[in-house]
């Protein structure tokens, strides 16, 4: 994260393009997230809808939340329609047909659309390496249809589909690793985000769109209806999710890891936990294993870290004959 | 004026793209359809056409890619077949609803279970009422010139409507037929430029695919459903217009000896060649026979089949999909809706065979017309009859 | 003047139900949903405009002279920018019956 003074959002742009007379819930924080992600673009950009949360709320007929031309089709295809949209604008300009220059094709979608349903069309599109940004807005559920399971709940997490009970401690699988998906698919740029570090988050968005190519941003947002916290604490709780580690916020260029924040010392995950009802009857033994497995994955993503920035000094170290720490 | 020649169908469909001018191809390969795509990926590769060519990971994100295609303006082209029309079954429902004009050649084929990749007519009539234009051509002169037509209907201002061209998948696609493949000045003249009116572009935003509260939904689909209807008068121009460019006529429903015949078979798709024959062998015994076939299936020509067919009295139809536990041949079901207020409205025979690539030949159609004809006479319990099952 | 959904006739809808004006939805009046509003102590405000940044609905403006002050027609009253305020400005009050 550049070091802006945070306390300069005259550095943002004024212009809402996402904006206010949405119907997103009281205190949304995916709202706020595309919100900041859109003030880090210009104008010239055309943005592919998933159908979620983020859509609804933004598109009851005859109105629109948008600014910017926008598309929604279905839940699953977003990324395949922002291929045909970039394909389109290719060859368009090639024929000298009038279209604007330098348009980025913009891809959004939760979780649901992003990790499960949706995640065929994103694979394809990025194998194929078509010239967009992937954003992932992350309320780790289906919230729209009414907060049910999805790949992305974190493990223990209560929902509708996978509440708990008796026989049951919530979530029974740990949170699919999107961004290292998409880090396997070789692409430029992979980032997660948070709205909580709103800068870290607009550069994040920023650099994507530069880029030449598939580029993923992958952005927890917190849903106070969904994880049942109160609604004012959607700001401190993403904080919390990075500073516990349990959704660290990291790049990836071309391969190369790079930490956006260096925590020392990670905050116990507890923390995190009890501020949200989703988490609320979690035993102390399951909360050890959530804290656990949050240690042994943050660990692992400081190697990498860590092995990027090492490389040219393996370089000369390989001749010697030297094993990579 | 070009010459005629011998060129397997699915290629001559891929020239026909190539003619167009298209920008955007989404490919997913399936057979029957892969030669169509196959060439046309040649063609791209050698840079005879300038088209961008997505080779998605699967039909759902061909038609995808097609919409996302269609809305920014690209003129777009796909093709698929059975089990890839039944997978982007739901993004057909959003292409004619969003209003995108997109043109697909459909190799038709069975739909599993078994898997069949022979030819027959379910995967079809599983998309009957997707809001789609829809084209059954006979055989491949036919499949170039409507693959063209399909441009020009479609892109009209006054339809915005995605476009099927059905052609009979193996005995259609691989098969080399006396073929006059337009000139590219030709068609240049014919297809006027892709002009969508609202396309997606940040000079002027618009929002698209908006969802729809109870008390504006039915509004919406009445709308389409009027756009639809008006697009036969399209269609009708279209053809006019390439009767005039071309010298080839194209009816919504064609007649073959039917005017003043007492029984008529009617067929859809390449079968209807091979039954001609039959109707004439049956006609050099004299028999008062003809045969009727239907061009346009989307939307429906309601006056043209009722004209076609109001002076017979026996009506034998050929179906080549079951709607199961139903009415049985889907075309003889809505054939029968269209007739069903008509006074003097002939008896209606349905006949279901040719299923999953099983051909029938000029004997077994003049041997069905017997039964058809029988059947007529006396009586059935069935609903339908089923052709060729052994028993 | 623009009719109203249940006014809108088949022949009214723009073609595909394309959505030709951008941002309209601005006029849905979002501020009716909420149960506590946001009073201010302007006093204390820096202008640092931290609010503004942290609020989902985006309705917050600077006022005339200056203070960052939220746009009661859309505010849905979620106490985002009074819990971020860190000088204290913001205080989030029980929203009266009209």
């Amino acid at each position: 994260m550049e070091k802006y003074a945070v306390y300069v959002p005259r550095l943002v742009q004024k212009k809402e393009k996402f904006a206010p007379g949405h119907r997103a819930c009281i205190g949304c924080g995916e709202a706020l997230a595309i919100r900041l992600a859109f003030k880090a673009l210009d104008n010239n950009v055309v943005v592919a809808n998933a159908t979620g949360c983020m859509e609804i709320v933004a598109s009851q007929l005859p109105y629109t939340t948008w600014h910017l031309p926008w598309i929604h089709t279905l839940f699953e295809n977003t990324a395949a329609v922002a291929s045909g949209i970039e394909a389109a604008y290719k060859v368009m300009r090639r024929k000298g047909m009038p279209v604007p220059t330098d348009t980025k094709v913009v891809a959004i979608a939760g979780d649901g659309g992003t990790s499960d349903i949706g995640l065929q069309a994103l694979s394809g599109a990025m194998e194929r390496g078509h010239d967009f940004v992937y954003i992932c807005f992350d309320n780790e559920a289906y919230m729209n249809t009414g907060i049910q399971r999805s790949s992305a709940t974190p493990f223990g997490a209560a929902t509708t589909t996978s509440p708990a009970g008796k026989k049951s401690i919530g979530q029974f699988s740990w949170k699919k690793n999107m961004p290292e998906i998409a880090v396997a698919h070789n692409i430029p740029y992979v980032a997660t985000a948070c709205h909580s570090y709103p800068f870290d988050l607009m550069e994040k968005v920023r650099k994507a769109a530069a880029i030449k190519g598939p580029a993923y941003v992958h952005v927890l947002s917190v849903c106070p209806t969904g994880w049942r916290s109160a609604t004012d604490t959607v700001i401190r709780l993403g904080r919390l999710a990075v500073e516990t580690g349990m959704f660290p916020l990291y790049e990836v260029e071309n391969g190369k890891y790079k930490m956006s924040l260096n925590i020392p010392k990670l905050r116990p995950v507890k923390d995190y936990l009890k501020q949200q009802g989703r988490f609320r009857h979690l035993s102390d033994d399951i909360i050890q294993k959530i804290q656990d497995r949050v240690e042994i994955e943050y660990q692992k993503l400081l190697e990498k870290a860590k092995y990027g920035s090492k490389t040219t000094k393996r370089k000369s170290r390989a001749g010697a004959g030297k094993v990579p720490a | 004026m070009t010459t005629r020649v011998g060129i397997e169908v699915s290629i001559a469909v891929a020239d026909a793209v190539r003619l167009t001018n298209t920008d955007v191809i989404a490919a997913y390969p399936i057979t029957p359809q892969t030669h169509i795509v196959e060439h046309l990926a040649e063609l791209v590769a050698n840079g005879e056409l300038d088209a961008e060519y997505i080779p998605v990971e699967s039909e759902h994100s061909a038609m995808s890619a097609c919409l996302g295609s269609a809305a920014a303006g690209a003129r777009t082209f796909t093709a698929t077949s059975s089990q890839g029309l039944a997978l982007m079954n739901e993004v057909l429902y959003v292409a004619s609803g969003m209003r995108l004009p997109i043109v697909m050649a459909v190799a038709n084929r069975a739909l599993s279970a078994p898997l069949s990749i022979w030819c027959d007519h379910s995967d079809m009539m599983s998309v009957r009422d997707t809001g789609w234009i829809q084209i059954i051509v006979e055989n491949g002169q036919q499949a170039v010139d409507n693959v063209i037509c399909a441009f020009r209907i479609g892109e009209d201002r006054r339809v915005l409507l995605p476009v099927m061209v059905h052609l009979d998948g193996f005995n259609l696609t691989h098969v080399i037929e006396p073929i006059v493949l337009p000139e590219q000045r030709e068609v240049d003249k014919f297809l006027p430029t892709n002009k969508y009116p609202l396309p997606l572009n940040p000079d002027k935003p618009v929002a698209m695919g908006d969802f729809a509260p109870p008390v504006i939904f039915t509004e919406a689909k009445w709308a389409q459903e009027m756009n639809l209807r008006d697009s036969k008068k399209v269609v009708l121009e279209c053809w006019d217009e390439f009767y005039k460019a071309f010298g080839r006529m194209y009816k919504p429903v064609e007649k073959y000896h039917s005017d003043g015949a007492g029984i008529i078979l009617l067929t859809i798709g390449s079968v209807g060649e091979t039954a001609s024959v039959a109707i004439d062998e049956l006609r050099a015994d004299d028999e008062n026979i003809g045969q009727v076939r239907l061009r346009l299936w989307r939307p429906f020509p309601f006056e043209e089949l009722r004209q076609a067919v109001k002076d017979a009295e026996v009506l034998i139809i050929l179906d080549r999909a079951i709607s199961f536990g139903g009415p049985g041949g889907p075309v003889a079901s809505e054939v029968k809706a269209a007739l069903y207020n008509q006074v003097g409205r002939p008896k209606i025979v349905s006949f279901v065979g040719a299923l999953g690539g099983r051909d029938i030949t000029v004997a077994g159609f003049k041997n069905m017309i017997k039964k058809g004809i029988e059947i007529a006479r006396t009586g059935s319990k069935n609903e339908y009859e089923i052709y060729g099952v052994r028993e | 003047m623009a009719k109203s959904e249940s006014e809108l006739t088949w022949r009214d809808m723009e073609i595909g139900c394309i959505v030709t004006e951008p941002g309209g939805a601005r006029q849905y009046e979002s501020g009716t949903w909420r149960s506590q509003r946001p009073t201010y102590d302007f006093k204390k405000c820096i202008k640092c405009g931290i609010c503004q940044l942290f609020c989902p609905e985006g309705c917050i403006e600077p006022n005339q002279d200056g203070y960052f002050e939220a746009n009661l027609f859309y505010c849905k009253g979620c106490g985002i920018c009074a819990r971020e305020c860190w000088p204290r400005v913001i205080k989030m009050i029980e929203e009266e019956e009209k």
